[in-house]
């Protein structure tokens, strides 16, 4: 019945059902302080944000650079004619692309190992709990650095171990890959510590059911585990796979986008600050929000993820 | 100290859900009335309805005669239990049997000495400065009711309060309830899906099923005079048996032979103008074994079934025998599935429970004779589930 | 599980590898801030002379102790705002019913995924009309937007945690909706909203973008900026200690907050993201 209550509530928020007397006291003063407890939050953040957003597709419609203040004009749809042929706007994709697919896949499997570790361990659970939420909270810049100078010919201890005459980060696949290395480092406990909680949702019961079906250990994770998983998986591939696409802190430390390792992100950044050209940093940045969005429609609507805090999740 | 009138009050949702149809109550003052039923008619919304935790969306609430459907439960002066205590976990129990005193901004000293009251009252006096962490079932219950009891409020709304303790407790507490209200005298709403809390607290019980009133009565006129199939399938433990009857001109013919039918039960039909295939229930504890003739020579108009007995149940002070009737087919009936909900399986093949006095030799497998009184059977109309056999 | 001695063996093994994992590129920026310049380019892991002249040396530099007032200040002030805004939306939306709701959540997921370079150009002209360039305000404010939709999530979990009748026996026992909140709800999550706090802070403390983007000089550049435009004292001297003793001071808050608030910062993180 409790239920049957909250979503009727629910419904009430669409706009009331026919025949409804007009709310009580009670049901407005209830009305009345949800919109004054969210009137600074949503205020900040349509402040800081929705109309920053306007203007970024109104400078994305303009030529605008700062070097030549003279010259700015309305232009249609020039910028992104522009970003859109561009081999530099292209390869960026390309590598964020890639950087993207190559972290989150191989954060999922060493997350997974490393919460099952976590999850399982009959030693020391505290303290490797603990230990590994420091890559998860370093600064990601002051890691970046960490790995940059173990790269750096000469000061690193890793490459020490390569041939001499090798610097990895001048070159463009191994930069690449000393990219992706950083991230998976500095992220994967954060996965790991979501595979754990999702971990938690699969009954001790359901386990020792399989194992007494005859099931191996290794049927029993691909059979019981992972499918009683799959919301959490989900979840951590979303969150993770935004999350990588905006990579900036570490390419712009490791190699500031040389030979080209340069993200969407980075490259906005350069067309921007470097450039000062407003009307093309706008567009990059106006598409890259783009795509974060359709990532984002299909994991929710093709994967049916379910984003922390919406209804679907929230509901018990 | 009131009188909760409650007139055509409904609870409509706005996706067309009713869940409280057009109710009309009279609680009297210093009344413990239950509001019983199974889950989903209506009950909790009802309580809630009065303690202006949800809307009523239409028709009139009245506390002492003052219309309060549009006022904060704040203001109503009215204090409720809840089933899963609600006690604030960062407080002691002092703190949280004066919460209402803190927020009515009364005395110091005043409140301290109601808060020892109520805790006099409820012998929870040791444990005055403990977190609810740390006291058990029973305890607890017992502070949310001290919390309740505290400022002396107009009324008490009871939200399934014994629903978490132990079969035992539950009686324990059952009883401590009972005395209280009988000592305070505050009128007191009772909320419960458990027909045996009902039968034993309440002085009145109202009893829903789909948001609509079937009854309101005494418990003994709940069991006695059962308006419908509903009541009748849901008051009394076991419940009532029911089979397929048939009207005929020698009486009504069921899988227990043909019973004659009394005087008064003819003239009741033919008022209700009954079909010829009724619904026949008759309770468990209207059957006897007959070696024991408790009936003896008196009743002449006592009849006789023997069937055979597939399990019998020893309680010590009474025995249950379960008779399989050997015929096929159950009653289908919504109104007797909402009433069992949750309380055994229908069978199929048709079954009779019959209440025994202990000393019945009644044993698994062999035939038993049981005599009964044919005046005590209900007849029920079995589309509407209407009582046949009462003059309502 | 069986705590047989060749089980304690391999979990112990296996716990070593993910402590490896997670300690040996800390302990590798650690060594090299201890390394002399003369050092530093051996390639060894650790050093074979130690010195603390890199933290000396970063302490006397102006430039990075105003990253780090920077970094504290405007961490700290956007927490405290985020957190109190954020506590107001979070048990709104956990717990009240009123029209817009849905919009609200709707809102914090948008600004949860947003990738900031978009919001870099635009507030990088538009905080250059308002003068709000190169000063804390200007950092203040993008960091409440990144930290409120982490706030509004991870606290209306723990309010969602809080049982309904709680509230539902404040108001019985006379309470209005604000003493309800303020007398019951508040006080029971307060533990969740320390954890928020740790999170948003450590947001806050991370970001790079906004810091390099939205400053021009030690005046707002928070310390993971700074870092980044170390040249060391002469155009002849090589930086590399220097930035790694500055990475190792930025990385102690953290790590810290990771060792007191383990258990709080696990729940922290992880709620809201699974729901079975």
């Amino acid at each position: 019945m409790t239920s049957g209550i909250t979503r009727a509530t629910a419904w009430e928020e669409l706009g009331g059902g026919p025949g409804r007397a007009s709310p009580s006291a009670n049901r407005r003063s209830e009305r009345r302080l949800g919109w004054w407890l969210c009137a600074p939050a949503a205020l900040v953040m349509l402040l800081v944000t929705g109309w920053p957003i306007v203007y970024s597709v109104l400078l994305s419609l303009q030529r605008y650079d700062l070097r030549f203040p003279g010259r700015k004009a309305w232009i249609g749809f020039d910028n992104y004619g522009t970003v859109l042929t561009s081999r530099f706007w292209w390869n960026a994709f390309a590598v964020t692309a890639l950087i993207t697919v190559l972290s989150v896949a191989v954060e999922l499997v060493l997350g997974m190992a490393i919460a099952l570790v976590m999850y399982r361990t009959i030693v020391g659970r505290g303290l490797v709990r603990t230990l590994v939420l420091i890559p998860y909270g370093i600064v990601t810049v002051a890691a970046a650095y960490g790995w940059k100078y173990a790269w750096t010919p000469g000061t690193g201890w890793l490459a020490r171990l390569l041939p001499a005459g090798n610097a990895p980060l001048t070159e463009h696949w191994p930069a690449i890959g000393i990219i992706v290395l950083a991230e998976i480092w500095k992220t994967t406990p954060f996965m790991a510590l979501l595979l754990m909680a999702g971990l938690a949702l699969v009954p001790e019961d359901a386990l020792r059911a399989a194992s007494m079906d005859g099931a191996t250990a290794w049927q029993r994770f691909t059979r019981i585990t992972v499918p009683l998983m799959r919301p959490a998986i989900l979840a951590a591939l979303l969150f993770r796979t935004l999350d990588a696409f905006r990579i900036f802190d570490d390419i712009f430390v490791l190699t500031g986008g040389a030979q080209n390792t340069g993200s969407v992100s980075v490259i906005a950044y350069h067309n921007l600050i470097g450039g000062l050209n407003l009307g093309i940093g706008s567009t990059m940045s106006v598409l890259i929000f783009l795509t974060v969005a359709v990532i984002a429609f299909v994991f929710v609507k093709v994967l049916g993820t379910s984003a922390p805090g919406t209804d679907a999740a929230g509901r018990r | 100290m009131a009188e909760i009138v409650l007139d055509g009050v409904t609870k409509r949702y706005p996706d067309g859900t009713t869940a409280v149809q057009d109710l009309d109550l009279t609680i009297a003052d210093r009344e413990f009335i239950i509001l019983v039923g199974p889950s989903g008619c209506g009950k909790s919304t009802t309580l809630n309805m009065i303690a202006g935790l949800e809307d009523i969306s239409e028709g009139e609430l009245l506390i002492d005669g003052v219309r309060v459907n549009d006022r904060a439960p704040r203001d109503r002066d009215i204090a409720m239990v809840f089933q899963s205590y609600a006690l604030y976990p960062h407080m002691t129990v002092r703190q949280n049997i004066g919460f209402p005193l803190r927020l009515a901004k009364v005395g110091k000293e005043e409140a301290h000495s109601k808060i020892e009251e109520a805790a006099r009252i409820l012998g929870i006096e040791p444990f005055l400065d403990r977190r609810p962490a740390h006291l058990s079932g029973g305890q607890r219950q017992r502070v949310a009711m001290g919390r309740a009891i505290v400022r002396n409020p107009k009324a008490f709304l009871m939200d399934e309060p014994l629903s978490n303790l132990d079969a035992k407790l539950r009686v324990q507490m059952r009883t401590m309830i009972s005395r209280l209200q009988h000592q305070l005298g505050t009128t007191t709403v009772y909320v419960t899906h458990d027909q045996t809390e009902a039968m034993t607290l309440g002085d009145r019980i109202v009893l829903m099923r789909r948001g609509v009133v079937q009854q309101v009565g005494t418990p003994e006129e709940l069991y006695d005079h059962p308006h419908n199939l509903f009541v009748a399938g849901f008051i009394g433990s076991p419940s009532m048996n029911f089979m397929p009857a048939d009207i005929t001109g020698e009486g009504l013919r069921t899988v227990l032979g043909t019973i004659p039918l009394s005087a008064r039960v003819r003239r009741a039909l033919e008022a209700h103008r009954a079909p010829s295939r009724v619904i026949m229930g008759i309770r468990p504890e209207t059957f006897e074994d007959a070696r024991l003739a408790r009936h003896g020579d008196a009743a002449e108009h006592v009849r006789t079934f023997t069937g055979r007995v597939e399990i019998v149940e020893s309680l010590g002070a009474e025995k249950f025998a379960y008779l399989d009737l050997e015929a096929e087919g159950a009653i289908d009936s919504a109104h007797l599935a909402e009433a069992f909900q949750g309380s055994g399986p229908v069978h199929r093949r048709a079954q009779l429970i019959a209440r025994l006095d202990p000393r019945s030799r009644a044993h698994e497998g062999r035939p038993l004779e049981l005599e009964y009184d044919p005046d005590a059977v209900h007849l029920f109309e079995p589309d509407t589930g209407l009582n046949l056999t009462e003059d309502t | 599980m069986d705590r047989t001695p060749a089980g304690v063996v391999r979990w112990s093994l296996l716990d070593l590898a993910v402590l490896l994992y997670a300690l040996i590129p800390v302990a590798w920026i650690a060594a090299l801030s201890f390394k002399t310049p003369r050092t530093i380019p051996d390639g060894r892991f650790w050093p074979d002379e130690w010195t603390l002249s890199n933290y000396r040396g970063i302490f006397d530099n102006g430039d990075f102790l105003h990253g780090l007032v920077n970094s504290i200040g405007i961490g700290l002030i956007a927490t405290l705002i985020a957190i109190v805004v954020g506590t107001m939306a979070a048990y709104a939306v956990a717990r009240l019913a009123f029209p817009g709701r849905r919009l609200v959540i709707g809102l914090s997921l948008l600004i949860a995924m947003f990738p900031q370079i978009s919001l870099v150009t635009p507030l990088f002209e538009i905080e250059r009309a308002l003068g709000l360039f190169n000063t804390w305000p200007g950092l203040i404010l993008p960091y409440i937007t990144f930290a409120l939709p982490l706030t509004i999530y991870t606290l209306s979990t723990f309010f969602r945690e809080i049982p309904w009748d709680l509230e539902k026996a404040a108001k019985m026992d006379g309470a209005t909706p604000l003493q309800a909140f303020r007398l019951v709800i508040v006080p029971l999550a307060a533990p969740g909203v320390v954890t928020t706090a740790i999170l948003a802070f450590i947001v806050c403390w991370n970001d790079f973008l906004f810091s390099i983007s939205l400053t021009s000089s030690s005046r707002a550049r928070t310390a993971p900026a700074t870092i980044s435009f170390f040249t060391g004292s002469s155009q002849f001297e090589d930086p590399t200690g220097s930035i790694a003793a500055a990475a190792i001071v930025v990385t102690i808050p953290i790590v810290l907050f990771v060792l007191l608030f383990q258990r709080r910062i696990v729940a922290g993180l992880t709620s809201g993201a699974v729901k079975g």
